[in-house]
This record gives C-alpha cells, structure tokens and sequence, in this order.
C-alpha cells in the first residue's frame, strides 16, 4: 500500500488507536516560550504531576522580551518580568533546558526549534503556540497546541488527537527572481480562502517546492495556519539531510548514519492518495501583499484594491468593507499608491539568515525613506551574529533600519512595544488581523524584498521597480 | 473537570467572521501568570470605548440589557483562530460562556474548549441565523437548551437542530473527564512503545 509523508510519520508515532476514533501520538518534543510556557508547567506543578522526560522538554524567552539593545528582564510590557522570571523558576524547578535571555542559543522559538537540531526530520514536536507548524519544513510533524495539551505532553510524552485528512498542493513551474516562499503561501491563501485548508495535514510539493532552500521551506509551513491546516509539511530530501545533521542537538556521530537512512524514507510514495489535491501554477504567481485584516484579503502588487460593491455574499462584503475601514483605504486605488509608514522585518516567518541576506542585497547603498521607520529583527542570537559576521547589520543600518537583539519583537502586541495607532507598517510577519501589532497599526503582509524595496521608496512596489 | 450539564441560557450574536483569539482576550490583557482574573478582559477592544479606563461602550452586545448573563455566543466562521492562548477559553468561561455556536473554529482554540468544558458546536450559517431570528425579539426570554447528550439545540416551541460532535470530545464533556488521567491508563502501551521506538530510532532520545 502506498503512503503519503504525514501517514508515515503518523503511523511511526502512533502508540494506540482507541475505539472513539482518537489515537495515541508519541510526542518527541515539547518547546514552551515564556508567554504560554510558564502557566503549563505551573498548571502541571498544581496537580501534582512532573515533566516525565525532562530532556525532551526545551523553553526559551523570546514573546515579550525587548528587542532594544541592552535589555533585560524588565520589559516594555507591563508585567512583562512577572512572565520572565517565572518561566526562569518553572523551568528550573522542571529541570528543563531554557535559553534565556543572555543564551547564544536564544531565539524565537520555531526558527531555533530547527536550528538547533532539537526539531529533526520525522520528529514529532508540540508547542503551546499556533507557528509550530514552521517545522514542516524539514519534514517534522509540528503543530500548535494549547497550554492544557502542553501539560498532556509533558506529562505523558503522548497527545490524544484524531487523525487529520491529507491534503496535498503542488506548486507546478518555477518563480519569477523578485518571487519568495512569502508569495507563494500568501498567493495560496487568497485563492482558497484562510479556510481553504481546514483541519488538513498539508503536504507542499511540486518543482517549486524542491527548489526552494530549507530556510524558505520553513516560511512556507509556517503560514499553514493561516490557512487553518492541521500542519504543513514537506518531504526530505538531501537538502534537508545537510541542514539537519550538524545541529547542537543532532544525532551523535554513532547513530547518524541511521537517522539519515530513516530519514531519506520520509516523502510520500509515488503514487500515494490524498484526501484533496490543488495544483497553484508558480509562473502566475508576483510579489503578494495583504490589503485588509486577514491573510486571504491578499493581492499581486501590481493590482487594485478591491471593492465591497460588486460583491453579492453578505458576509464577505461587510468583512471586507471593515478591514478597508479599518486600513483607510480606498477601494479602486493601486496598492502600489499606498503610503507606508513603517517597515519590520522579522518573525518566525522571515527573520533567517537567509531572508536577511536578501534584504540585505537589496538594501546595499540604498537608504531608507526620510518618512519611514525601518526595524529589522534576527530570528535568533545565533542568525544575528551570523549576520553580523557577514557584515549584514552594516548594510541595514546604514540604509537606515534598526538593527536589534533576538525576538518576536513588533510581530504581535503585548502592551508593550508597537508602531502606535493609525502607523501603515509593511511587515514580513504571518498576521495583519486587526491590532496585532497594536491597538489601530495596519498591517500589509509581504516578503522581506519587498518589505525592503517599499521601506525604500515610501510606497509599497516590488523589488523588481 | 465537571461534566457537562444540558442548560437554558441567553445566546448573543457576535456575527463577525475570523473573531481571532487576540480579539477574544488581547493580549495585553494577560498580564500575570494564571488562569484566572482574565474576564474583564474579554473583548477588551470591542466592549469598552477605551480599553485602558475602562469606559464601557455601550454598542457591543454583550453591554446590552437585552444580552446580560449571556451564556452562549453565536459567532461567525472560523471563530477561535489565530494565537493559540488557552487564556481566550479562560477567559470566556470566567465571564460565564458555557457554549460556542458559530460555523466553524479554529482547531486550537476547538480543543481547549473541550478541555475547559466549554461546548463548541458547529451549526451551519442558515441554521444559525434561524437560531438568532427566534432569540432576538427577548433574548431573555426566549432561551437556548443546548444538550450535549441528544446533540440538539433548541429554542423550545420556536427551532431545534441537531449538530454533529466528535465522539471522543464528548465522552470527555460528559463524563467530566481529565485528559492526562484517561492516557494514564494506557501506560502499559506507552512504555512498550518507547522500548521499540528506542531501538528504532535511537537518535531521538537524549
Ligand atoms: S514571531 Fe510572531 S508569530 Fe512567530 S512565534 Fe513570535 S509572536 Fe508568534
């Protein structure tokens, strides 16, 4: 019988099949962050119960902590050192390992989850948070849980879930230069809807998909959610094997020649059978930016804002008349006339190493907007020494952009710090709902090159113009 | 947990799709480490005028005399989507939400419901429209039973649906049942998983 990638991984970690139609899943990794992280050892510490492998269980401070230069455990977020601090106690009474905020290994959690080899090809991995799906990109199977299914897995190195339906998108052709993974799951996204893959383990697949490095494999997967699936994944290949074998937590030298041949077995069979099929033509795809409050209400660059007059479905037409309410924006109008305000780079969907480089490319001898406010934010301490290395941070700051330490930083407002009120930001984050870079501040979804090439005229365009 | 209790409750409408868990609970509103102290920060944004005095705004439903002691919301699609904070479910159930009705939700937030005991039902658009036409003239008059046991919903003498359920949530639901306790008894199999597991995968223990 042939199998697709996600029945093979789940039958590698299904423990039981119960009659209630649930099974059992071997969970191989937990990683907690200080937001969600603290309240699900405490949770587990008030009945009584433990971290059954500790080993497995990793922490790291990277929702609320600043980004600013010289931090430390107070934070701009009120109360944002009550968190910190206990998340620093829970994980010590639980004795797991935490990358705290003075760690060389401290990072958002699903860009070090992979890159600290503590995410391996196969692996299962849970987070209390809804990006875990990220690591489908080296073909783990990662998704977001909350924080009493977080106390589950500690608890039992098992999650009780019900099997998800398959779902498999081919990305067919090849992308234009000014074309990333940012566009292609953005482009996805609008065309079936932020529901369109519902409740599905989502495989990406097709030539384009192959072509892409592991890094932007990952931006990919991470934005699943954004389109409701289970997870996102896709299969091995020797791509994946380089990134995965030198990592801090990668398998030991006696053991590695086997993890590499059960590896090279995870891409689903040849002619294996998906629930649903969608097929996305990658040479129609151009660089893709949101215009509204949701990651569907997305566009080419070189289109119009759309308008809620032609539109006869009476949910669709209020939704789209409060986000371009909530945008200020007039319908009819090029997106390439919006005026921008703001430019963040950064988030687990696009502050690798990789996406700094492009940026930074593009970036080289060219400044910044007088009137826009540019922020780049490393993924991880260990992508900003990297990119430090490489004299990246040079590049950005001259051009005009912050350059600052490791973190979710402005990707989503705690209270602390935002662009303010009414601020147009062109972000290379995962989600323009409203208020998520803080109460009022409009957020228009794109790849870091085009993030960059708008940061430097003022106005969104394309790295192409 | 305490199972779940068929119950007559007022229903309010709050019809906007992709209600996002931030929307639900900001997360400036998390401001200790606990589950508790979260309900006067539900719909922060939407139900006071400005969040930080407090100043009520008297639009939002739930402000309404018409909607107080609300037990259920009847939302649009996709409700629950986005951050995966249990804080939303917390917060709700500390307001006294007892049930969800809304076409769809997303899978996080869906699955801390079912660990708080909150009832999320899946009713179609149509069906829930009908539900909010035969509430609203007194919504404190005319009640919603929501029956977990019989799956039906209904608004007595006026609508009744029945809704679809996942078995295995509601035995949870109705028994009252601790998750991590249920898998407890299924630790004979869990130790001899990990024993052939360790064999064939040896690399991923540390
Ligand atoms: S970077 Fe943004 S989306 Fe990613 S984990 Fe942090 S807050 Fe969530």
């Amino acid at each position: 019988m042939t199998r697709t990638l996600f029945e093979k991984l789940w039958e590698i970690h299904e423990v039981a099949l119960f009659d209630n139609g649930e099974s059992l899943i071997r969970i191989d990794r937990v990683f907690l962050h200080e937001r969600t992280g603290s309240i699900a050892l405490q949770g587990l510490e008030e009945k009584g119960r433990s971290v059954a492998n500790p080993k497995h269980v990793f922490c790291t401070m990277d929702h609320i902590v600043d980004t600013k230069p010289g931090r430390s455990d107070s934070t701009q977020m009120p109360s944002g050192k009550d968190f910190i601090t206990a998340t620093r106690n829970s994980a010590r009474r639980a004795d797991i390992e935490l990358f705290d905020l003075d760690s060389q290994f401290q990072g958002i959690v699903h860009v070090i989850s992979p890159e600290l080899g503590i995410a391996l090809p196969g692996s299962t991995v849970v987070c209390p948070d809804s990006h875990t799906c990220t690591l489908g990109g080296i073909g783990a199977l990662a998704w977001g849980i909350g924080s009493s299914e977080a106390e589950h897995a500690m608890a039992t190195n098992t999650l009780r879930v019900k099997k998800p339906k398959t779902l498999r998108v081919n990305f067919e052709g090849a992308l234009a230069p000014s074309v990333t993974a940012k566009d292609m799951i953005l482009h996805l996204i609008s065309c079936f809807g932020s529901d369109g893959g519902a409740g599905c383990a989502c495989e990406f697949a097709g030539p384009a998909v192959r072509e892409l490095s592991i890094e932007e494999r990952m931006t990919l997967c991470n934005m699943a959610v954004e389109f409701s699936a289970f997870t996102g994944l896709v299969a091995v290949d020797e791509k994946t094997i380089e990134y995965s074998s030198n990592r801090k937590f990668s398998p030991k030298a006696h053991l590695i020649a086997a993890a590499i041949d059960h590896w090279r077995s995870l891409k689903s069979d040849e002619n294996a059978v998906f629930d649903n099929e969608i097929t996305i033509c990658c040479n129609d795809i151009k660089p893709t930016v949101t215009w509204g409050t949701s990651p569907q209400h997305a566009l080419s660059i070189d289109a119009f804002i759309p308008s809620p007059l032609h539109i006869e479905n009476a949910e669709t037409k209020e939704s789209w008349s409060r986000a371009l309410d909530y945008m200020d924006l007039m319908p009819e109008t090029p997106i390439t006339s919006i005026k921008i305000d703001c430019a963040f780079i950064g988030s687990c969907t696009n502050s690798r190493i990789g996406d700094l480089r492009k940026a930074a490319a593009f970036l080289r001898g060219k400044k910044v907007s007088p009137w826009v406010k540019a922020v780049c934010v490393p993924g991880s301490t260990q992508v900003k020494k990297e990119a430090e290395k490489e004299g990246l941070d040079e590049v950005f700051t001259a051009a005009g952009f912050e350059w600052r330490e490791s973190g979710c930083s402005m990707c989503f407002y705690a209270g602390g710090e935002t662009f303010g009120p009414n601020k147009r930001v062109i972000s290379t984050t995962n989600r323009n709902f409203e208020g998520r870079q803080g109460p009022g501040t409009r957020t228009h979804l794109a790849s870091p090159l085009t993030v960059v090439a708008s940061a430097c005229s003022g106005y969104i365009c394309s790295a192409e113009n | 947990m305490e199972p779940f209790k068929t119950f007559r409750g007022v229903g309010a409408p709050l019809l906007r799709e992709n209600i996002d868990t931030d929307a639900i609970i900001p997360s400036r509103e998390m401001q200790k480490v606990a589950k508790s102290g979260l309900s006067a920060g539900l719909f922060a944004g939407w139900r006071y005028k400005d969040p930080i005095s407090r100043q009520i705004n008297p639009e939002f439903v739930l402000n309404k005399t018409d909607y107080q002691n609300t037990q259920i919301i009847l939302a649009g699609k996709n409700f629950g989507c986005g951050s995966s904070r249990e804080h939303a479910v917390w917060a709700l159930k500390e307001f006294g939400i007892k049930a969800v009705i809304a076409p769809s939700f997303g899978r996080i937030f869906l699955g801390n419901c079912i660990r708080n005991c909150i009832l999320p039902i899946s009713l179609p658009g149509d069906q829930l429209k009908e539900l909010i036409s035969a509430t609203e003239i007194d919504p404190q008059k005319f009640l919603i039973q929501v029956d977990l046991l019989s799956q039906c919903i209904e608004v007595v003498g006026l609508v009744k649906f029945n809704f679809e359920f996942d078995q295995a949530s509601k035995e949870i639901l109705l028994e009252g049942l601790d998750p991590i306790s249920l898998t407890e008894r299924s630790s004979r199999e869990i130790i001899n998983f990990e024993e052939l597991d360790r064999e064939n995968r040896p690399w991923i223990y540390l």
